[in-house]
């Protein structure tokens, strides 16, 4: 059995992923802040000049809280549910623990994210929105957020074992999900009945608390921040439970 | 002090075995394949003591590998106990945690680390890795600019300084040109001699009848024999004659 240094695992690989997806590329850390910028100018356009939303002010950076999350939400979790597939010599090679693989995947996306969220909160003091308290809340939404995507990748890689189809469904589901969370309209277009629901969806819960706490400067809703807590939890708990069940046979399927 | 003990080991493989897409699940369910199981091993039941060096011998499909594969606790068994006590090392399919956009020494600390190792241990082994390896200047560069020969020269630079309680080989005892080739085996035996336990699956040769006292002979899945190695490779050699 395994009985090694996590954290210098968990590190190495990390440091791993995130070296090997930036040396092979000429401009580095700036393509990370190209894409959400590029995107943020195509959605203000159509909804401030193509249909235009008086109701909602400062769109731009309206669009950019929904679209960071957004971003890092669906490349960390089809990168990590191809992880174990795309890792089989290692899997099948080394004994290592192999709940770490998926994880460090999605963790080494967080490099990526920490530029995103850093040119989300320049763009907000830039636009005219200071610093305020309420910013001690974003580590703590962000974290749980972190924990879920953990979990749901840790679910999905380890079915991708099995059934290698399952990267596609999570494809489509990422496509979907651009509609099903409130990236480009906000949650009180949404009709009531299902706006509540909205909030067990830690993606969405997380886009609506970022833009409580950066645009209208207040702190989240306890009932968010327990809907997101709840959902978080159980999904991680979920995804440890389902990969530690179908590890055991992976390599048989790799 | 027993370091390894398998008792009745069983394990079962799918034949159609590997990637499967959703089509062949319907495919199973309608029935249109025949999901058959297959023994890699059947009923193995051997034990190791500490310090003991043991050849596993065998023609290709014996089994070898997946014996490897469970002492090494990369599968478990379908049925019956593998126990293993100690760090083991595994010189399997060498590289296999190799990345080519890694330098050397990026390699070197993520094997480490991969292997078990933790900060301390993997700096302080650092250059009697990159000593023993012989690349030189070429450690600071990434790992595609290598060679095979010289690839394969750091990943066994990495296993066997990694300090290994048991050290597992799969038939990787020839490494780069002869030289570094007589420099591996003199570093297996140095092993040995240090009283670790070896484990070590090899085509028949000279020096794996000096290396180990003692094999396993595997036949289809079975261990078919289990005692000083001049005896079993006798055994098994004069079994290959008859067939031819």
């Amino acid at each position: 059995m395994w009985k090694g240094d996590y954290l210098f695992l968990l590190q190495n690989l990390i440091v791993k992923d995130f070296k090997i997806r930036y040396r092979n590329m000429s401009l580095g850390v700036f393509w990370s802040l190209l894409n959400p910028l590029v995107m943020m100018t195509a959605l203000t356009f159509v909804f401030t000049a193509v249909f235009p939303n008086n109701q909602i002010e400062n769109f731009p950076i309206f669009v950019l809280c929904g679209l960071v999350p957004f971003n890092f939400f669906t490349v960390a979790w089809q990168n990590g549910t191809i992880s174990v597939a795309n890792n089989a010599g290692l899997i099948k090679r080394v004994p290592v623990p192999r709940e770490i693989v998926p994880i460090a995947t999605v963790l080494s996306t967080c490099v990526h994210l920490g530029i995103q969220i850093a040119l989300l909160l320049a763009l907000v003091v830039v636009f005219g929105r200071g610093v305020n308290w309420n910013w001690l809340w974003l580590p703590v939404v962000w974290g749980l957020e972190i924990l879920f995507v953990c979990g749901i990748t840790l679910m999905t890689s380890a079915l991708d074992v099995y059934i290698r189809d399952v990267r596609y469904v999570v494809e489509s589901a990422c496509t979907l999900l651009f509609w099903m969370v409130p990236v480009f309209y906000a949650i009180h277009s949404v009709p009531q009945s299902y706006a509540n629901l909205y909030q067990f969806n830690p993606l969405a819960a997380l886009i609506l608390a970022l833009r409580t706490i950066l645009i209208d400067g207040e702190s989240p809703t306890s009932t968010l921040l327990l809907k997101l807590t709840f959902s978080s939890t159980l999904i991680f708990a979920l995804g440890l439970f389902v990969f530690h069940r179908l590890k055991r046979q992976f390599f048989d399927y790799l | 002090m027993k370091v390894i003990e398998l008792q009745n080991v069983n394990k079962t493989f799918h034949r159609s075995g590997g990637q499967k897409l959703l089509r062949h699940y319907l495919e199973d369910i309608l029935g249109r394949t025949d999901p058959e199981r297959f023994f890699a091993l059947k009923d193995v039941s051997f034990s190791v003591r500490d310090g003991e060096s043991v050849a596993v011998i065998g023609a290709n499909g014996a089994g070898k590998s997946t014996l490897l594969s469970l002492v090494t606790g990369l599968v478990p068994p379908s049925t019956g106990t593998v126990k293993v006590a100690g760090r083991a090392a595994a010189l399997l399919d060498l590289g296999s945690g190799f990345h080519p956009d890694l330098t050397g020494r990026e390699n070197i600390i993520l094997n480490a680390s991969l292997l078990g190792f933790s900060r301390r241990q993997a700096h302080d082994l650092y250059d009697s890795i990159v000593e023993f390896s012989e690349l030189d200047d070429f450690i600071k560069e990434p790992l595609r600019t290598y060679s095979n020969g010289m690839m394969l020269r750091l990943a066994f630079s990495v296993a066997v300084n990694l300090d290994p309680e048991i050290l597992i080989i799969d038939e990787v005892l020839a490494v780069g040109d002869q030289k570094f080739q007589a420099k591996c085996t003199e570093k297996i035996f140095e092993i040995r001699n240090q009283g670790k336990t070896i484990l070590c699956v090899s085509h028949v040769s000279p020096t794996l009848r000096e290396l180990c006292d003692r094999a396993l002979w595997l036949d289809h899945g079975q261990l078919v024999m289990d005692g000083p190695i001049r005896e079993v490779i006798e055994a098994y050699e004069g079994r290959l004659t008859r067939q031819a």
